[in-house]
């Protein structure tokens, strides 16, 4: 994980919040804006810095959407993925 | 139902030996595997409660090791030891010893699934940094190696300083290994080295310890991605939420009705047989008409309970109902509840007492009470017979266009205001009473996997147990007291009475009666006269009873709906002379049954489930406040428009 800091700063302009990412895209993620008990179970369900997440898919109606990580598939609302910020991956 | 469970072999033998075995918490995240072990260790005698404030289920049991036994308690499933909630501050308070009459455990057996390792060794980090004697469980052990992968079991032993025992739970594999671990574990220690406690740096050690026990598997699961390729289908899996829910729906409906009429019939011969065999008078009556009639609509929730929570679970267990909620959630959404609360709401339409059951399946508390208090509103099934009666007698049978009929479109119509309202009094509730999220929503889909029959059962027993043990008391009071409300004080009939309306007389002298008079003038702005408010009163033991005692009161053969219909059409007010149920009359009584919570299951159901008297007093006063309204505007409008 050592190489995510050395390239933080560098990419920091290209940071996105996780509900930006298309379908089928990558990212890593930065950090969980809310606090409090929200940001607090987001980050025990795996979204803690550095960890890669993938957007499956969304629902027949847009949303939520199923996000792979961490060996598991977590369906969330745009609501609570806007306050995961990711950093792209190609 | 107390005896039962006192005098099940286990029950006593339980409690006898309960205080010297040691006690064991099994804690782990949904879709763990958890209930599975714990069926498999304590052979289904577990022992079903309530954690005291919450809704929440407490199971207990044994498990036996030779001579050895030890009681194990079976936690609710969490992703974390932080509580945001209630219900799921119960597991930290279990683990702190917090609950009054439970010892803290004295060991934990933290369950993980070894697909997921990566995600619940954030998990197991929290429970070890409890620092309390524990071990942890690898589950489905078998799948991560059909995908490729493994884990080194002795390696992660020695990473986390706790013993660790792969087992494949549903084939009983490594249970005998894990058996003989819980034997031991009065000699087990706490982890001597705890992981770190910020989110941050416990991922950072979950990384480390993962590199060096686990080789990853090379494919995901092949199974689980070909179905979701159907099931999550935009068109597609729209097309089979659709399908799935109306044989869902269906099947609760058309399996459930005919189980249903056989104990209504089996009640009904019990009764006879009861007033053949003793003489005739009060005993006779209260056995047969009071306690047996009593029990008999307790039970007859059992087959739809039963049958809706085998669907429930089934569809649960395999990992559908996750999908099912993924697809209906942006529409739940709009009235500011959840994908899972669609089960409990369509479950309602055949009847609210199993409906309000399902809501358990709402993990957050905010949403599962809104789902609880609007599920009344969903058109019930006991409805359907007052609606029929009322449509067939005052509803013209006429063809309006394109071949609909009349009468289908006013019961269409009263299906539609149901769900329009409950829908409505979702999101004004979402709004002003229960606002706010509270809790992030959040939806694991799991693998797809054959549920466990074991495993169902046992879900399936939980439910039932706890409806005849919770609602069922009050069920069969509240039963008990309207019988003796309809036919006390008796009253000498006299002599000259035509025998047809001998009951009429009985009824207009006894206690219901008496309040059907009494609250003639209140409901009298609504288009009702007393008859139709002794009809309420008794309606409460469930609505269909409206139609029956309708039928007493007019003195008709409560079989022969032809003959009520033509009662009903005829019946004209002593005074004016006018029709007692004119068009304005019918609509108003229509819409009132449409809105009021005429119905003590649902409030001993819905007391239950939310464990307090505040929220049920609040639908039944709001409800009824809702059709009172109601039915006076539209008895006032249809009055205008028929005159």
């Amino acid at each position: 994980m050592a190489f995510d800091s050395n390239e933080s700063a560098a990419t920091a302009e290209a940071e996105i919040s996780l509900d930006a990412l298309p379908v089928g895209g990558r990212g890593v993620v930065v950090e969980v804006g809310a606090g409090g008990p929200i940001g607090g179970r987001l980050r025990d369900l795996g979204f803690v810095p550095g960890t890669p997440v993938t957007l499956e898919r969304r629902a027949p109606m847009g949303d939520p959407a199923v996000y792979v990580l961490r060996g598991t598939r977590l369906c969330l609302r745009r609501s609570e993925a806007r306050e995961i910020r990711i950093r792209p991956l190609g | 139902m107390a005896e039962a469970t006192a005098a099940s072999p286990g029950g006593a033998d339980a409690l006898e030996s309960g205080a010297t075995a040691p006690l064991l918490g099994l804690i782990g995240s949904p879709n763990s595997g958890k209930t599975t072990l714990f069926n498999a260790l304590t052979g289904l005698r577990a022992r079903v409660g309530n954690y005291p404030g919450v809704t929440v289920e407490r199971r207990e049991g044994f498990a036996t090791v030779g001579d050895a036994r030890v009681r194990i308690l079976d936690l609710p499933g969490t992703y974390s030891l932080t509580p945001i909630s209630a219900d799921e501050a119960v597991v930290s308070d279990v683990l702190a010893g917090e609950i009054e009459g439970l010892d803290a455990p004295d060991g934990l057996v933290i369950v993980a699934d070894a697909n997921s390792l990566d995600r619940s060794l954030l998990f197991v980090a929290q429970a070890l940094r409890l620092g309390r004697p524990a071990c942890l469980v690898l589950t489905m052990m078998d799948e991560l190696r059909a995908r490729g992968g493994d884990i080194d079991c002795e390696r992660l032993a020695n990473a986390l300083g706790i013993p660790v025992i792969p087992v494949v739970g549903h084939r009983g594999l490594g249970l005998d290994a894990l058996r003989k671990r819980l034997a031991e574990s009065p000699d087990w220690e706490a982890p001597s080295i705890l992981p770190p406690e910020s989110a941050e740096e416990r991922a950072g050690w979950a990384r480390s310890v993962l590199e060096s026990v686990r080789s990853e598997p090379s494919e995901g699961n092949r199974r689980t991605e070909a179905i979701d390729r159907i099931v999550l289908h935009p068109l597609l899996g729209s097309l089979l939420f659709v399908v799935v829910m109306t044989t869902f729906f269906q099947l609760i409906f058309t399996v459930a009705a005919p189980l249903m009429d056989a104990i209504d019939a089996g009640v009904g011969a019990l009764a006879g047989f009861a007033r053949e065999v003793l003489p005739a008078g009060f005993a006779a009556d209260l056995l047969a008409d009071g306690v047996i009639a009593g029990v008999g609509s307790v039970v007859i929730f059992l087959p739809q309970i039963v049958l809706l929570f085998t669907l429930l679970y089934f569809l649960e267990d395999s990992g559908y109902m996750a999908r099912a909620a993924f697809v209906i959630d942006r529409v739940m959404a709009r009235v500011g509840l959840e994908g899972r609360a669609f089960v409990a709401l369509l479950s309602s339409y055949a009847c609210a007492v199993p409906g309000i059951m399902a809501a358990r399946t709402v993990p957050s508390p905010r949403h599962r009470l809104v789902t609880i208090l609007v599920a009344p509103l969903m058109t019930c099934s006991a409805r359907l017979p007052v609606y029929a009666i009322l449509i067939a007698a005052f509803v013209p049978v006429q063809t309006v266009a394109l071949g609909l009929g009349l009468q289908g479109l006013v019961l269409l119509t009263l299906y539609l205001a149901g769900t329009l309202s409950a829908l409505l009094l979702a999101a004004l509730l979402r709004r002003f009473v229960a606002p706010g999220e509270g809790m992030p929503f959040y939806l694991e889909l799991p693998p797809y996997r054959v549920p466990p029959i074991k495993l169902v059962a046992s879900q399936v027993w939980g439910a039932a147990s706890a409806f005849l043990k919770r609602a069922g008391t009050i069920i069969l009071a509240a039963s008990i007291i309207l019988w003796v409300l309809l036919n006390f004080p008796k009253t000498e009939v006299p002599a000259d009475t035509p025998p047809e309306r001998a009951a009429a007389v009985a009824l207009e002298q006894s206690a219901a009666g008496r309040l059907g008079h009494a609250v003639e003038p209140l409901i009298a702005p609504l288009g009702f006269d007393w008859k139709i408010g002794v009809g309420l009163v008794a309606s409460l033991a469930a609505r269909e009873v409206i139609v029956a005692t309708l039928a007493q009161i007019y003195a008709t053969a409560e079989e022969d709906e032809i003959s009520l219909r033509e009662a009903l059409q005829q019946d004209r007010d002593p005074r004016t002379g006018e029709l007692v149920f004119d068009l304005a009359t019918v609509a108003s009584l229509l819409v009132f049954f449409v809105f009021a919570l005429q119905c003590v299951s649902t409030l001993a159901v819905m007391r239950r489930e939310t464990a307090s008297l505040r929220w049920p007093a609040f639908s039944f006063v709001s409800l009824l406040a809702i059709a009172y309204g109601a039915s006076f505007v539209t008895y006032r409008v249809v009055h205008a428009l028929t005159t």
